[in-house]
């Protein structure tokens, strides 16, 4: 791929130094405007960290505060994945807060009331959010009520329910050392060297040597078909800019205490919900009943099932979601999923969901979890208070959305 | 009434699209008073071109000049053009469907009393200008309770309340039945007498030919030629060749090869009744097809073609279906559209924008989501197989598109509806159900749609094709159902079907 370049400037001596250097921006400018959206979104997110290490003298990037900031994203992450999917298929879900509440309080019963262990706990505490969403799903595509009339009702039922299993004992104090692990542990590491976490770093590098594999077989394979590629400079860049991004993260954790559970659950997740819906027929089949229902029908997509499906997936995650937030504070508290679905709903549109249907990434919307809360925890470093945080969440949020508008009717 | 002179110049008119030249140069004259038919194949740049004379591409997006009435014009928005008098009807009619008939008409240049709107005065000037359009229904009706030839209609009021000097059509007849048809081209006939010049886009040369004072040709891009009546010699023949740049002696293409005798597909004693409406839609229907065979299915709007159609595919909405279905000898009862494709049928819909492609994905994608399946293992799709299969249908078809990585809402209508037929045919079924196959594109790409058909009989593949143009009928079918009012009125052999036999038929009452 360098050979072209070298090639082309060795018949070219003369100007190939200037040559090459304006061939490189050039390039560089199209593929930003072309890109404009999914690259706006890594590049203000950026932008957020380097204000904050600026303003709060290097500690929002702190190791500890890094590390702190990805395990508190965990819980929302994975709402998110699954309302990216709901949004897709033009639908909301506004139960999955309180569903993650009320099934991350019945987990706290089942371990400690019922002493259950963990293993059938989650299990079952999973299987219960499929058995809910699986529910709404009904309503929504069999009764056809509107979905936002179904998870409203939802979000009242459910509020009601963590209300009522709690109402007796108020907060339930979960001491279950595994359970609670997965949202405060790290994973074990395989050698003691001084205070770096050795098997996070060799983590990180097999996660950048599995990029930058993966980038150049989809290269190769675009090549193959005559498809257009982005010239091999800007996949260098390319390269280099995310190598360097997971090696900073990876750098910054393993001087902590290395990769929590809580990531490695996320990264599960967002792997899985990534590979289903680019690689798989079921995917397709998503993607199509959200750009248009009635032609997906009509091509023998069974729009309920898919419906079914992602309604199922995301109570599902909200049983997850619960999971880890009861385990992150140790405890099911009487409140617990307040305004959870407006954050995932809230990410998944920073991320780049559209509203229309049929549009949106699950790698985006986790992007769009890390925007906002690398803004509420640098705010929090700052010590901007609480209200003035959440006119600038919903400032940020509109921006967002505004400018995936404005750049998509640019493209038409 | 000899006027000679041009309400409308448009001079060197170039537009560029990021990667394509839409307009080059080009340039177009409409005289006062006239009716001046614009043609072109799909992509020739018509519709970029009434475009930028109505104010959708603002002033400065484009190069060259607009002149009107004499005066150059920079038009920043459709506003400014309604201002000096055009107006624009499109294709897919821009009316509310759940309000009114007056509200419609009297939309965005309401008549106020203050600040208030006057409804008495708004019924009233509408009922007049639904008299200047012979329209005799009560102004109150809701726009979803009309037929689409009357929609048409009250948008022309629409435009006529606005004072209308110049009136552009956009295929105004692609969706109206014979009888409609011949109504819009007479109105338009007496609003000429009325001093107002129209424009009209079109791919029905005859009715081109019937209306025109003028013609005008367009061809990728650039103004061919402009032909008038009484002074130069105009013929269908001439305007393909110019359409197309080369001459088709046959737009029906022979078949060589006798079909079958095997019955392939048999409906029985089909009927559907709507519940919500509370009418049989569909009345005791019985049809065969046979193997390798191309039915054609006439008939009006309205007919109940489409319903038959969608009722075989499985597609039965909220109709409760009585009668007999047997495929390939077997009784089936289709459910849903993917009963239908497991039993080899395959049904490209009407509206390819609509129902039958999914605009915001690529031309890949949109082919391969029918039979996925076919090309996946354990739920993952292989996705050089789906590329490569893709590729295939893009070069048989001649899909033409960079690559099949292009977002098909992008492409023209002929392309799209390519694309749709590619996914169907993905599906791999035995029989396909066309409706209107080549509605609302150009003359090259119905030539291309045509010789495909025929190579998929001469394959074994047997076709049932729903089609209003009557011509398209006659050249294509083998034998011919003809509808009306939801039941099957005759059947011809092809050797005794005439367009007049048919129509004979098709507007026959119970």
């Amino acid at each position: 791929m360098k050979s072209i370049d070298i090639n082309k400037s060795q018949t070219n001596t003369v100007n190939h130094q200037e040559g090459v250097a304006v061939q490189f921006f050039k390039d560089a400018y199209l593929l930003f405007k072309e890109n404009i959206r999914e690259y706006g979104m890594y590049i203000s997110l950026v932008i957020i960290m380097i204000i904050f290490s600026i303003t709060t003298d290097g500690l929002f990037m702190s190791s500890r505060n890094i590390s702190n900031l990805i395990n508190q994203t965990g819980y929302i992450a994975v709402l998110a994945v699954g309302m990216t999917l709901v949004i897709v298929i033009r639908h909301i879900d506004l139960s999955v807060g309180f569903v993650a509440g009320f099934l991350g309080a019945i987990a706290a019963i089942m371990l400690t009331k019922l002493g259950l262990p963990v293993i059938i706990t989650i299990p079952v505490i999973l299987l219960l959010g499929l058995m809910i969403g699986l529910f709404n799903g009904l309503l929504v595509a069999k009764f056809t009520i509107p979905s936002f009339v179904v998870s409203l009702a939802g979000m009242l039922l459910f509020r009601g329910a963590l209300l009522q299993v709690t109402e007796g004992t108020g907060t339930i104090i979960v001491d279950n050392e595994a359970f609670n692990a997965i949202g405060n542990g790290f994973i074990p590491d395989i050698v003691n060297f001084e205070d770096v976490h050795i098997l996070t770093i060799i983590l990180g590098l097999v996660a950048i040597g599995f990029f930058i594999w993966n980038e150049l077989k989809v290269r190769k394979n675009k090549l193959k078909y005559n498809f257009s590629v982005i010239p091999s400079s800007m996949l260098l860049i390319k390269i280099i800019l995310v190598s360097a991004v997971i090696g900073y993260i990876t750098w910054t954790l393993a001087n902590y205490n290395g990769l929590s559970w809580t990531v490695i659950v996320v990264i599960l997740i967002v792997g899985i919900y990534h590979f289903i819906t680019t690689k798989t027929v079921i995917g397709r089949h998503i993607y199509a009943v959200g750009g248009n229902p009635e032609a997906a029908k009509l091509s023998g997509i069974d729009v309920n099932k898919i419906t079914y499906m992602v309604f199922g997936s995301m109570s599902m995650l909200a049983a997850l979601s619960g999971i880890l937030y009861t385990s992150r504070l140790q405890s099911a508290t009487t409140t617990a999923g307040t305004a959870f679905e407006l954050d995932a709903i809230a990410a998944a549109y920073v991320g780049g969901v559209s509203a229309a249907g049929g549009v949106g990434k699950v790698t985006g919307s986790i992007v769009g979890a890390l925007v906002m809360s690398a803004l509420t925890s640098g705010m929090n470093l700052m010590g901007v208070g609480i209200s003035y945080q959440y006119m600038i969440k919903g400032i940020v949020l509109v921006s967002a959305v505004i400018f995936d508008v404005a750049t998509r009717n640019k493209k038409k | 009434m000899v006027e000679t002179s041009y309400i409308l110049e448009m001079n060197n008119i170039t537009k560029e699209f990021p990667g394509v030249k839409a307009l080059d140069n080009v340039n177009f004259k409409v005289k006062k008073g006239e009716i001046h038919c614009l043609v072109g194949e799909n992509g020739a740049g018509k519709s970029t071109l009434m475009k930028i004379l109505s104010g959708v591409y603002k002033y400065g997006e484009y190069s060259g000049d607009i002149v009107f009435n004499g005066n150059i014009q920079k038009f920043n928005s459709v506003k400014d053009s309604e201002k000096v008098g055009i107006a624009i009807i499109y294709q897919e009619l821009a009316l509310i469907p759940e309000l009114s008939v007056y509200e419609n008409i009297y939309i965005g240049h309401e008549i106020k009393n203050g600040s208030v709107i006057d409804w008495n005065a708004t019924i009233a000037s509408a009922n007049k200008m639904l008299k200047k359009v012979g329209l005799d229904i009560n102004p109150e009706t809701k726009i979803k309770d009309l037929g689409v030839g009357k929609q048409q209609l009250v948008e022309i009021a629409k435009a006529l309340s606005k004072n209308v000097k110049l009136l552009i059509l956009d295929e105004p007849t692609a969706a109206l039945n014979e009888d409609d048809s011949e109504n819009l081209l007479l109105l338009l006939k007496q609003l000429q007498k009325q001093g107002i010049t129209s424009i009209m886009i079109s791919h029905k040369l005859k009715e081109v030919l019937a209306i025109a004072d003028t013609i005008t040709v367009l061809r990728d891009g650039k103004t061919i030629c402009s032909m008038e009546k009484g002074k130069d010699e105009i013929s269908e023949n001439i305007i393909i060749k110019n359409m197309v740049g080369r001459e088709i002696n046959n737009i029906y293409p022979k078949r060589d090869f006798n079909h079958g005798e095997e019955v392939v597909l048999e409906v029985k004693n089909w009927s559907a009744y709507d519940p919500k409406l509370g009418r049989q839609i569909l009345k005791d229907i019985n049809i065969k097809l046979k193997k390798g065979e191309i039915v054609g299915i006439a008939g009006l709007m309205g007919a109940g073609r489409t319903e038959l159609a969608q009722s075989i595919f499985g597609n039965a909405k909220n109709y409760i279906i009585k009668g007999t279905l047997i495929v390939n000898g077997k009784e089936k009862v289709l459910k849903q559209p993917r009963d239908a494709i497991k039993t080899g049928i395959a049904y490209v819909t009407e509206d390819r924008k609509g129902d039958g492609l999914i605009l915001i994905q690529n031309i890949k994608q949109n082919i391969s989501i029918s039979n996925l399946n076919s090309i996946s293992a354990r739920g993952v799709i292989n996705e050089n197989e789906e590329i490569k299969s893709a590729n295939d249908y893009k070069r048989t078809l001649n899909i033409k598109a960079p690559n099949i990585e292009q977002i098909v809402g992008n492409l023209s209508g002929g392309n799209q509806q390519k694309v749709s037929l590619a996914k169907w045919l993905f599906a791999k079924p035995n029989i396909l159900i066309l409706d209107e196959p080549t509605r609302g594109i150009d003359v090259g790409a119905k030539y291309e749609i045509y010789t495909f058909m025929n190579e998929l009989v001469k394959k074994g593949m047997s076709i049932i094709m729903i089609s209003s143009e009557l011509p398209e009928v006659l050249g294509m079918s083998d034998r011919v159902y003809v509808m009306s009012e939801g039941s099957i009125k005759g059947e011809l052999k092809i050797e005794e079907a005439t367009q007049e036999r048919i129509m004979e038929m098709a507007t026959k009452e119970d």
